[in-house]
This record gives C-alpha cells, structure tokens and sequence, in this order.
C-alpha cells in the first residue's frame, strides 16, 4: 500500500458520503417523491446528488494517493468548493426542506476544506511571494467555509430571516441600500470619528510630551492613565449627548475621552525606551531637550506610538457607534443598528455590521501602512 | 516610603487638581441656566450665593463632585439592596452577567488558544481572523444579539454574558498562544533530552510558563467583559444594571444620576481589575514565583 497516505478528513469525508447514500433522500420533496413516484419529479439536487457523492468521494480517493502536496491541495479545493457550490444552488427554491444527507454532503465537503487547508499549511515553499500568498489563501479558505457553511445551513434547515440571514441575502441588502449606508458611513465616520481620533490622540500624544518635561505630572499621570484604561468609559456616551447634542459633536467628544488614555499612556511609556548609551552619546554631542526628543526619543518611541493608534482605530469606532445608541439625527451607523433591530430588518443590521467592519479593517490597515514606511528601521518591519 | 513619595504625593495632587477642575467647570457650565433662572424670578443674588446656587441645582449641565458624592452614598449605603434605584442592585445585576461572560470567554480563549499552539492548521487558518476581528467595532452587535435572541425565547443574563464572552475571549486567546510559546527552545530541548512527552511537555513547561500571560491579558479581558454587559443592557431597555441605569439618565436628563451610576462602575471595573491582579500575584506566588 505504498501508494495510499491516509487522512482522516479524507476516510471521515467517504464514510459521511456511504452514510448518506444509505439514508436516501435529501430533502423532504425528494422523499416525497420517492415514496409516490407517480406525483411529481420536482425535487431539489435531482441530477445533481450523484455528482456531488461522485465529487467527494473522488476528490477524497485522489487526495490519499500519492501525488505532490500541490496537486492534492487543489484537487481538494476544487472537489470541496464545488460541492458546496452545488450544495447552496441546488436547495434554493427548496429552504427549509434538507434532510440529514445534506448536512452530512455538508461536513464531507467541510472536511476535504480542512484537509485542503492543513495539506496547504504543511507546505514550505521558498519563494517569498509563495510564502506570502499563503499567508493569505489560508485564511481565505477558512473564512469561505464559515461563509459556505452559513449560507448553506441557513437554507438548508429553513432557520427565519429575523434569526439569522444568509450572506447571500446580506450582500444583496448591502447593493441595494448603498445611498443610506454611505450617508450613515459619512456621519459616523467622515464627521465623527476621524475628528475624535485625530484630536483625541493630538491631546493625549502633547500631553505625554508635557508629562514628559513635568516628571512630577508623570509620576502621577501614569497610575490614572493605567487606572482609566480599565473603565468603563463608554459611559460618558449620554452625558456627551446632553452637553453637545445629537449631532456628530458629541460623538466625536466620547472618541476623543475613549483615545486619549491609550495614547498617553504609551506615548509616555514610548519615550522611556531610548537606552541610556543612546541618550548618553546625545549629551556629548551637547544636543538641547527638544533635539534629542526628535531625532532620538520620538522615533524610539514610534512602535509604541504606533500601538497606540492602532488600538485607538478601533476604540474610536466602538466610541462611536455606542455613543450614537444614546441619541441622534436619523442617520449614523449606531443609529441604523439600534433602529433597525427594532424594526426586525436583521439583515439591514448585519450590512451595517460588514460594513463597520469593513471600515475598522481599513482602518486598521492605513494605520499599519503608516506604521510601516515610518518605523522601517525597526526589527519587527525588517523581519518580514 | 520611596513608593508612597514617587506615586501617592502626584497622583492625590493631580486627582485634587481635577477636582478642583471639576467645580470651576461645574461652576461655568451651570451659570448660563441658573442665570435664567435667577432672572425670571427678578433675584440679583451674591456672587457666592450665585456660586452656591450652581452648585446645588437639581439636574445640572455638569453636577458637582459632592451632588455625585452624595448621589452615590444615598443610592449604594441608605436604599435598600432589593429597591431597584440601588447601585448595589444595578451593579449586581451588570456584574452577574460580566463574571458569567468572563468565564465563558477565559474558558473559551484558552481552548482556542491550546488549538492554535497544537493544530498547525488552526493556527495557519484561524490566528488571522482573530487578529483581524479586534480590528472590528464588535460592540456594534450587541443589539443583534440581545433581539435576535430574545425573539427566540432567551433573556435575561445569557445574551448580556455572550456579549461579554465574545469580547472577553480575544485578549485571553492573543495573550495565551502568546504565553503557551513563550518557553525558549532551551528549555524545550531539555524537555526533550528527558524524553517528556507531548503532554508533560504541554503541562509542566508550556502552562507554567503562560501564567503571567494569562492573567496580564485576563485583566484586559475582565474590563472588556464589563464593558460589554454594560453596552449590552442599552438597546433593550432592560430593567436593571448600570447600563440600563445609564440610559434612564439619559432620557430623563437625570445627570447626577448618570454621573453616580458612571462611578460605581468605574468602582466595579476597578475592583475587578483589582481582584484579578491579586489572584494573580497568589498564583505566582504558589507557584514559586520570586519577585523580580
């Protein structure tokens, strides 16, 4: 048997078909029609259930003989993606009416995903653009099983609208209403948080600067800053409102008390990481405070200027969606969601969810970008 | 007392400064309405008088330190425990579902994260969406959650702890394959020459070594987790808890009202902070840690 490597997803994979080729039908119509064959032939997968039994049971076979690592990961990409895609086209028309075989051609497919993944992750090609679109295929193909497995068990098992919709029908929601998700993107975001961020993480780096001359103020700024990390400060949020009112204003307002702290804290931890041996050798070039603080503290500090700005990115999104649960004009992101879940348009909620997160990952990312071309010199950018 | 001169004598100056602070704004903040006040009524009062009279008015822009003082005692000490305005009451409340969500999400971080150390593949595949997710505002789902499953039936502390779990198990997860990693190849090629196996390796080098992560990032975590109870007690308009306590202030511009509730769960964030850095200290204590 030289020429077989078993795995268990592929064996689990091929038992999971046999059980579901022995229980019959998919799907209530289908046994419908099994147990009266003169009704009707209106059934879902009906050409299509020997196809994905042949898929996954062929892609499983193929996967455990002996064929480079390369090949095996893409037969099972492709047997696993097909099935699924047969899967989800083949019950539309029919949600609600799988029987156990669907679920079971589901976690075969899932399996030979998995396999697919942990073959892809075993490899350790040379090249560095490989090794990086690794680093992202990987991820992909998990997350387009969370998708596939979503929309598919969705739909199979017929689970409410209000509960739970499909992707599918998340993305159709987010085509549809792009004029009100870019008003609301526009106001929470463009207005409210860009200017907290910016104003919030200004304050907090000058006042770092300030404690930093003041080691008096350090000493009794840093315990407090810690301290407020802690809390829970997003329950300014209401008294904000009542101070500046509905509009983006105070929204901005709790942005800018939640990215303060983080930025204080580390800007101050930050310009205590130059070693002594580097501020030393300032001194005998008899650079002033202010020299020495830009040319050898203030990069030092970056990585953790850095951090901070990273963490804010998302503290300032948070601050101000929550703040806008507290009251608004009839448009934001906080506002939609609150409004919406009210008025059971779960889908219209889960759109303004991909898109909040859309934008903190952008976010994010810009902010990282930066962080990159800045701190170059840094270990952690040269390594990779 | 080189401790109590380098911290104690700065932080009570600046916290006294901010009080300080406080009333002069509170001052500034209340004078345009009582102005208005004074002038409908056709009084022309002192300045202290004036002064006294911003300070004291019932639902001020900015209450001062001791109406919120006072606010606080009146509604933690002298109400009953059962009545529904007492702190103690909301804070209960809130804290029940924190500490249920905390739980779950420790419990739930250290599983994912022992995954991530052991499954090459999880770690290849599901270590990028749990960095990427703390790039999202996942606070925006706690109204979903707490409708969608109330619409089938279950209320009260379990939606509030999933928020809470969800955003509790993140730092636990990051902080612990940070941690289950961190002994040097040193000590694993010991292990190895002992000829220890997988799981000896995993219980008496990995685990003791991820401690001090685990608590550091369980501290982030337990904040984390009050955060999301307290958000969580907003779109619902739930009954009782500090979050709920909130948004009744809110509506019916109770600021004082907002102002104590704020306090006591800045008290409860600090306390479980707090205990959490204790049980900390006492594990590495039993486990022989010295201090550094």
């Amino acid at each position: 048997m030289n020429w077989l490597k078993p795995s268990w997803q592929a064996v689990l994979a091929i038992m999971l078909c046999l059980i579901a080729l022995a229980l019959g039908a998919m799907s209530k119509p289908e046994a419908a029609a099994l147990a009266d064959p003169a009704a009707s032939f209106n059934y879902p997968f009906l050409g299509t259930k020997g196809l994905m039994l042949g898929l996954v049971l062929l892609a499983a076979l193929i996967s455990m003989t002996r064929i480079p690592p390369l090949a095996e990961a893409v037969v099972l990409f492709v047997g696993a993606h097909l099935v699924g895609w047969l899967l989800i086209s083949g019950i539309s028309g029919f949600e609600g009416t799988a029987l156990a075989p669907y679920f079971l051609l589901l976690t075969a497919a899932w399996l030979l995903g998995w396999r697919c993944v942990a073959v892809l992750s075993g490899l350790r090609p040379m090249a560095n653009w490989a090794r990086s679109a690794l680093r992202l295929i990987i991820p992909a193909i998990f997350g387009a099983w969370i998708l596939i497995i979503w929309e598919a068990v969705t739909r199979g098992a017929g689970i409410p609208f209000i509960l739970l919709p499909p992707p599918s029908a998340i993305g159709a929601r987010i085509a549809s209403s792009l004029p009100v998700l870019g008003a609301d993107v526009r106001q929470t975001i463009f207005k409210a948080v860009i200017f907290g961020y910016v104003v919030g993480s200004g304050a907090g780096f000058i006042t770092a600067i300030l404690a930093d001359r003041v080691p008096f103020l350090r000493r009794g700024l840093l315990p407090i800053g810690n301290m407020v990390s802690a809390l829970p400060i997003i329950g300014v949020a209401p008294i904000m409102v009542m101070w500046f009112g509905f509009d983006w204003q105070s929204k901005a307002a709790v942005v800018i008390i939640m990215t303060f702290f983080p930025m204080l804290v580390n800007t101050v931890a930050g310009l205590a990481a130059s070693g002594h041996m580097e501020r030393d050798l300032m001194r005998t070039y008899a650079s002033g405070y202010w020299q020495t603080l830009l040319k050898l503290r203030l990069p030092a500090a970056a990585p953790f200027i850095f951090n901070a700005l990273k963490i804010n990115s998302t503290l300032a999104l948070i601050g101000a969606i929550v703040a806008e649960f507290f009251g608004t004009p009839v448009v934001g992101m906080g506002f939609r969601i609150s409004t919406e879940v009210g008025r059971m348009n779960i889908d219209m909620v889960w759109a303004e969810i991909a898109v909040a997160a859309l934008a903190g990952s952008v976010f994010y990312g810009v902010v990282a970008l930066v962080e990159r071309a800045v701190t170059f010199w840094h270990p952690s950018v040269r390594g990779g | 007392m080189d401790s109590f001169r380098d911290k104690l004598i700065p932080v009570t100056s600046i916290l006294a400064g901010v009080v300080v602070l406080w009333y002069v704004f509170a001052v500034i903040l209340n004078a345009p309405f009582q102005r208005d006040l004074d002038r409908r009524a056709g009084e022309t009062p002192a300045l202290s008088e004036f002064i006294g009279k911003t300070l004291s008015q019932p639902k001020p822009t900015l209450p001062a330190p001791h109406q919120v003082a006072v606010n606080f005692f009146e509604n933690t000490f002298l109400r009953p425990v059962t009545s529904n305005r007492s702190l103690v009451y909301n804070a209960w409340v809130t804290l029940s579902s924190t500490l249920l969500g905390f739980a779950f999400g420790t419990g739930l971080g250290i599983i994912i994260a022992v995954g991530i150390v052991h499954v090459a593949t999880l770690d290849r595949s599901l270590m990028p969406w749990i960095i990427a997710s703390q790039t999202i505002p996942i606070l925006a789902v706690a109204p979903m959650i707490i409708v969608v499953l109330a619409a089938i039936g279950i209320t009260g502390l379990v939606p509030k702890a999933m928020i809470s779990t969800y955003l509790s198990f993140f730092p636990v997860t990051v902080g612990m394959v940070k941690g289950l990693r961190s002994p040097e190849i040193m000590h694993l090629d010991l292990m190895h020459t002992y000829n220890a196996s997988a799981s000896q390796t995993f219980w008496k080098l990995r685990v003791p070594a991820s401690v001090p992560f685990l608590f550091t990032s369980m501290k982030v975590a337990v904040a984390a987790s009050l955060v999301g109870a307290i958000v969580g007690e907003l779109p619902t308009g739930a009954v009782a808890g500090i979050g709920a306590k909130l948004l009744a202030g809110a509506y019916y511009s109770q600021s004082i009202d907002i102002w104590s509730t704020l306090v006591a769960g800045s008290v409860v964030a600090a306390l479980l902070v707090m205990v959490v850095g204790i049980a900390g200290r006492i594990v590495d204590r039993a486990m022989g840690g010295r201090p550094a």
